[in-house]
C-alpha cells in the first residue's frame, strides 16, 4: 500500500510526518525548520507558502493570508466581528467566504490547499516518492462543515485524505507509543486559533475518548490581539497615530504583540518597540509578565469552562485524572501551566515537543491505517450533539454529543397531507434548545411516494463515520428502496465546485512539477559542490595544474547554473564537473588504498 | 401482545437467521468472520445488544467483562482496519461499529439497559409520562406552585430566601425518594436474573416475569419523571 503521510493543518504552522520503522518523525523542510508557519501570499511573481511569505505579512498585507484556519467552514456572518482584525477583503458565495486577493477570489479550502501542497513537495522531496495520500489533523471540536471544508482542501491539494482525526487524540496516540501509558488522560491543547480539551481512557493499546469541549476561535491570536489593542491604544494617545488605517503597520504591531508575549513566557519583563510610519519615530513599552497575564487571565479562564464539562460528561472528577498532557504553543506560557495545574491538582506533561505532537500522532494513526500498527486503536467520540429540525423550530436530538464515532441512529418519517410526494430534513449539530441556536449543517427533501398522510414509511439513516464526518441514508420501508439523497450543506462548497477546484489547481501542477525539480537539481549540484571543493583541498596536490584548472573552470560554471532556472542546465553542468573531476576522484581513491595497504604492511610487521 | 412467542425465540435463533457468507455463500452460524473465506460478516440488524456483545439478557453485568468483550469487537470491527479492503467490506466494518457503538452505550448503562430488556421482553415503548405518579401526587402539585412563586418573586427578598428553602427541602425529599426507586429497581434486577438463570418455562414462572417487568417499567417511568422534576429544581435555585 501507498505511504500515508500524517499532516497537522494548524491555525499558526503546519508539520508533516510519516512512520520510520515505528518512530513517527517530522519532515524539516530545506531551512532545517520542522514548521512551515500557515501563511500564503500571493506576489507578483506567483504564490508562496510558509516562512517566505511570513515576511509578505507586512510587506503585501492584502494579499497574505494568514489563519485561513479560523475560516474554514464558516460563513461572512460567523466571523463578522473578527474581521476588522484581518486586512484582506472578503466576499461569500454560497455560504463560503472567498478572500479576494488582486484579481481572484479564494474559499478557505483553497488557501489551505495551498499549505497542504507545501507539506506534500516537502515529503515527496524528503521520501523521494509521490505521496497521494494522507491523514490530517482538526481540532476536535470543528463541527461537520469544517471537517468537510478540511477534508476538500486534501482533495484540492490532490490527497486522498483517509482520515480526519482531532487533534488531541492525535497527541495521545503520540504519547502512548512512548510512553505505554495506561490509566485516565487529559489533553489540553491551546494552539493560536483553537482550543480543545479530551479526555481519554488508555488501556491495551485502546484509546478510548470519554469526552471531548473546546472553542474553536480561542487562542494564542486572541492573546495577541489584546497585546495589539492595548499598544494601538497607547500609539494613539501618544503619538497621535490610528493604526487601523495603515494595514502594513497593523500587521507589524500584531507580530510585535506576539513576539513580546512569547519572550515573557521566559522572562519576566521586556521592551516592545515597534517603528512608526509617517517619520512619527519609535513606540517602546515595556511589559511585565504580571502586565500580561493580568490582560489575558480572563482569556485563560475561558477555557476551564470547557474542561469541566468535558470532566462531567466523561463522569468524572479531577482526581480521576491520571495525567495532563499539555499541546500547542500557547501552553508555554506560565499561567495557563498554572491554571491547568490548579484545575486537575497534577503536574503537566510536557515531555514532547507540543509543537510537533499533533503531527507524529497523525503518522502513527497513518501508520494504522497502513496495516503497520496493529497493537493501536482510537475509538473518538462526536463533539457536538446532532438533530434535526421538528415542529416549532425545536432541535431534536439523534445523536447526542459525546457518543463514540462511527455512530448511528435511525429516524422513521411519514407525511402530514394526503399525496404529499416530499419531506423536507434539515439538519443542526449544538447543544442548544432551540434549531435557529444551532449550527445549520444541510438540508434535503425526502422524496415520498404520492399516498394518504401517515401511510408512507422512510427510514432515515444518519451515519456518523470514523472522521466525524455525516452520512445520510433513506429507504421507502413499503418498497424496501433506497434512495439516493442529495444533501444541500449549508455552509460548504458543492461536489462541483470542489471539482472545478481541483481542476484549476492541476493546472498549476504542471508549474509545481518544474518547481520541484528545479529544488531537487539545486539541492543535488550544492552537494556537489561541496563534496568536490572538499576533494581538491584534500587531493590537489595529486593531480597536473590543468586538471586543477579545469575542475575549477566547471565548478564555476555549476556555481553559476545553479542560480539559474533550469534544471536541465544544471544537471547538464553537473555532468561536467563530474567529468572534469575525474581525474581528482581517481587520484583520491588511489591515495586511500595505498595509505590503507601501508597500514596492512604496519599491521603485520608488529 | 403475545409475549410468550417472544420468550421462546432464543438468541441462538436469532443469530442462526443469518446463515450465509456474503461473499463466498458457505455457511456461517453466527460468526461474524466467515470461516472460509474470512471475511467479516454483518451483524444482523434483527440481533439484539445483548446476544451482540454475547451476554445473557441478564440485568446485572460486570462492567470489566463488558468493557473487553467492547475492546475486543472494536478490534474486529474498526473501519481503521478495513483500509485495505474492498467497499463492501468496508460498508460492513462502519455498520457494525456503529451497531457495537449503539450496542455497548445501552448495556453500560444499568438504567438504558433495564429499560432496553424491557423494550425487548415485553415489547414496551418508552413510557412517557406526563402527570405525577399517584403516591406523589399532591407533593408535586404544591412543588410547582413554590416554584412559579419562587420564579416570581424578587431574588433578594425575604419571601424569596424562604421559598428557597422550601424547595431545598424538598429537593433532599425527592432526592431520597429517587434513592429509593433505584434499590427497589436493583432488587428487580437480581430477581429478574435469578429467574433467568433458572430458566424454567412455567406458568408460575412466566407470572412472575410478567410481574417483575411490568414493576419494573411503572418504577422505571416514574424514576425519569421525578429526575425530570429535580434538574428543573436544581435549574431554578442555583
Ligand atoms: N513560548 C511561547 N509563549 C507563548 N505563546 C507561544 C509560545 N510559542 C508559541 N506560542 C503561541 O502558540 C501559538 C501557535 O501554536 P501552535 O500549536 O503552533 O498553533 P496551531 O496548532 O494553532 O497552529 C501562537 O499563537 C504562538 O504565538
Ligand atoms: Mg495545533
Amino acid at each position: 500500500m501507498a505511504r500515508i503521510v500524517g499532516i497537522d493543518l494548524g491555525t499558526t504552522n503546519s508539520l508533516v510526518a510519516y512512520m520510520d520503522k515505528g518512530t513517527p518523525r517530522v519532515i524539516a523542510g530545506r531551512n532545517e525548520r520542522n514548521m512551515v508557519p500557515s501563511v500564503v501570499a500571493m506576489t507578483d511573481n506567483g504564490l508562496i507558502v510558509g516562512d517566505p511569505a511570513k515576511e509578505h505579512l507586512t510587506r503585501n498585507p492584502a494579499r497574505t493570508v494568514y489563519s485561513v484556519k479560523r475560516f474554514m467552514g464558516k460563513s461572512l456572518a460567523d466571523v463578522q466581528s473578527e474581521l476588522a482584525y484581518f486586512p484582506y477583503t472578503f466576499t461569500e458565495q454560497g455560504g463560503v467566504i472567498r478572500f479576494k486577493l488582486g484579481e481572484k477570489t479564494y474559499s478557505p479550502p483553497q488557501i489551505s490547499a495551498m499549505i497542504l501542497k507545501e507539506l506534500k513537495l516537502r515529503a515527496e522531496t524528503h521520501l523521494g516518492e509521490s505521496i497521494t495520500k494522507a491523514v490530517i489533523t482538526v481540532p476536535a471540536y470543528f463541527n461537520d462543515s469544517q471537517r468537510q471544508a478540511t477534508k476538500d482542501a486534501g482533495m484540492i491539494a490532490g490527497l486522498e485524505v483517509l482520515r480526519i482525526i482531532n487533534e488531541p487524540t492525535a497527541a495521545s496516540l503520540a504519547y502512548g507509543l512512548q510512553e505505554k501509558t495506561q490509566g485516565t488522560i487529559a489533553v489540553y491543547d491551546l494552539g493560536g486559533g483553537t482550543f480543545d480539551i479530551s479526555i481519554l481512557k488508555l488501556k491495551n493499546g485502546i484509546f478510548e475518548v470519554l469526552a471531548t469541549n473546546g472553542d474553536t476561535h480561542l487562542g494564542g491570536d486572541d492573546i495577541d490581539r489584546l497585546i495589539a489593542d492595548l499598544f494601538i491604544d497607547e500609539i494613539r494617545e501618544r503619538h497621535g497615530l490610528d493604526l487601523h488605517t495603515y494595514p502594513d503597520y497593523m500587521q507589524a504591531v500584531r507580530l510585535e504583540a506576539e513576539r513580546t508575549k512569547i519572550r515573557l513566557s521566559d522572562v519576566l519583563k521586556t521592551t516592545a518597540t515597534l517603528d512608526l510610519p509617517d517619520g512619527k519615530g519609535r513606540f517602546t513599552r515595556e511589559l511585565t509578565r504580571d502586565q500580561l497575564e493580568s490582560l489575558t487571565m480572563g482569556l485563560i479562564e475561558r477555557t476551564l469552562a470547557p474542561c469541566r464539562k468535558a470532566l462531567k460528561d466523561a463522569e468524572l472528577t479531577p482526581e480521576h485524572i491520571d495525567e495532563v498532557v499539555l499541546v500547542g504553543g500557547s501552553t508555554r506560557m506560565p499561567l495557563v501551566r498554572q491554571r491547568v495545574q490548579e484545575l486537575f491538582g497534577k503536574t503537566p506533561h510536557c515531555e514532547l515537543n507540543p509543537d510537533e505532537v499533533v503531527a507524529l500522532g497523525a503518522a502513527v494513526q497513518a501508520d494504522i491505517l497502513s496495516g503497520g500498527t496493529t497493537d493501536m486503536l482510537l475509538l473518538d467520540v462526536t463533539p457536538l450533539s446532532l438533530g434535526i429540525e421538528t415542529m416549532g423550530g425545536v432541535m431534536s436530538s439523534v445523536i447526542r454529543r459525546n457518543t463514540t464515532i462511527p455512530a448511528g441512529a435511525k429516524e422513521m418519517f411519514t407525511t402530514y397531507v394526503d399525496g404529499q410526494t416530499g419531506v423536507d430534513i434539515h439538519i443542526l449539530q449544538g447543544e442548544r434548545e432551540l434549531a435557529k441556536d444551532n449550527r445549520s449543517l444541510a438540508r434535503f427533501r425526502l422524496k415520498v411516494p404520492p399516498l394518504p398522510a401517515g401511510v408512507p414509511r422512510i427510514e432515515v439513516t444518519f451515519l456518523i463515520d470514523a472522521n466525524g464526518i455525516l452520512n445520510v441514508l433513506a429507504k421507502d420501508m413499503r418498497t424496501g428502496q433506497s434512495q439516493s439523497i442529495e444533501v444541500k450543506p449549508s455552509y460548504g462548497l458543492s461536489d462541483s465546485e470542489v471539482e472545478q477546484m481541483i481542476e484549476d489547481s492541476f493546472k498549476f501542477a504542471a508549474d509545481d512539477v518544474s518547481a520541484r525539480k528545479l529544488i531537487e537539481a539545486r539541492l543535488d549540484a550544492g552537494a556537489l559542490i561541496t563534496t568536490t571543493e572538499k576533494s581538491l583541498l584534500e587531493g590537489g596536490h595529486l593531480i597536473a595544474s590543468d586538471n586543477i584548472a579545469a575542475t575549477r573552470t566547471a565548478l564555476a560554471a555549476l556555481s553559476a547554473a545553479k542560480d539559474g532556472t533550469d534544471p536541465r542546465v544544471i544537471r547538464a553542468r553537473m555532468a561536467d564537473l563530474e567529468q572534469a573531476a575525474k581525474p581528482l576522484t581517481v587520484a583520491l581513491l588511489n591515495d586511500s588504498l595505498m595509505k590503507g595497504l601501508q597500514g596492512k604492511k604496519v599491521s603485520e610487521v608488529t | 401482545m403475545d409475549h410468550q412467542h417472544r420468550h421462546s425465540s432464543s438468541p441462538r435463533e436469532l443469530q442462526m437467521a443469518r446463515s450465509m457468507c456474503w461473499h463466498c455463500q458457505s455457511e456461517v452460524s453466527g460468526e461474524y468472520f466467515c470461516d472460509r473465506c474470512v471475511k467479516v460478516q454483518p451483524v444482523s440488524k434483527e440481533l439484539d445488544y445483548f446476544t451482540c456483545m454475547g451476554f445473557p439478557r441478564r440485568l446485572t453485568i460486570d462492567p470489566r467483562q463488558l468493557e473487553s468483550k467492547f475492546y475486543e469487537l472494536s478490534r474486529a470491527f474498526h473501519p481503521d482496519f478495513f483500509q485495505n479492503k474492498s467497499a463492501e467490506e468496508q460498508t460492513i466494518s462502519l455498520g457494525n461499529s456503529a451497531m457495537l457503538n449503539t450496542a455497548y452505550r445501552t448495556l453500560r448503562d444499568p438504567i438504558q439497559r433495564a429499560e432496553y430488556l424491557l423494550d425487548l421482553e415485553a415489547g414496551a415503548v418508552k413510557d412517557i409520562r406526563t402527570s405525577p405518579p399517584a403516591d406523589l401526587f399532591e407533593e408535586i402539585l404544591e412543588l410547582q406552585d413554590t416554584l412559579d412563586e419562587y420564579r416570581a418573586a424578587d431574588r433578594a427578598s425575604d419571601t424569596a430566601a424562604t421559598l428557597c428553602a422550601k424547595l431545598q427541602m424538598e429537593r433532599t425529599t425527592l432526592e431520597r425518594r429517587q434513592q429509593d426507586m433505584e434499590n427497589a429497581l436493583q432488587q428487580l434486577f437480581t430477581q429478574w436474573d435469578i429467574l433467568q438463570d433458572r430458566g424454567e418455562a412455567t406458568d408460575q414462572t412466566r407470572a412472575e416475569r410478567d410481574r417483575i417487568l411490568k414493576h419494573m417499567r411503572d418504577i422505571l417511568s416514574n424514576r425519569t419523571y421525578v429526575k425530570n422534576i429535580v434538574n428543573d429544581l436544581v435549574a431554578t435555585i442555583s
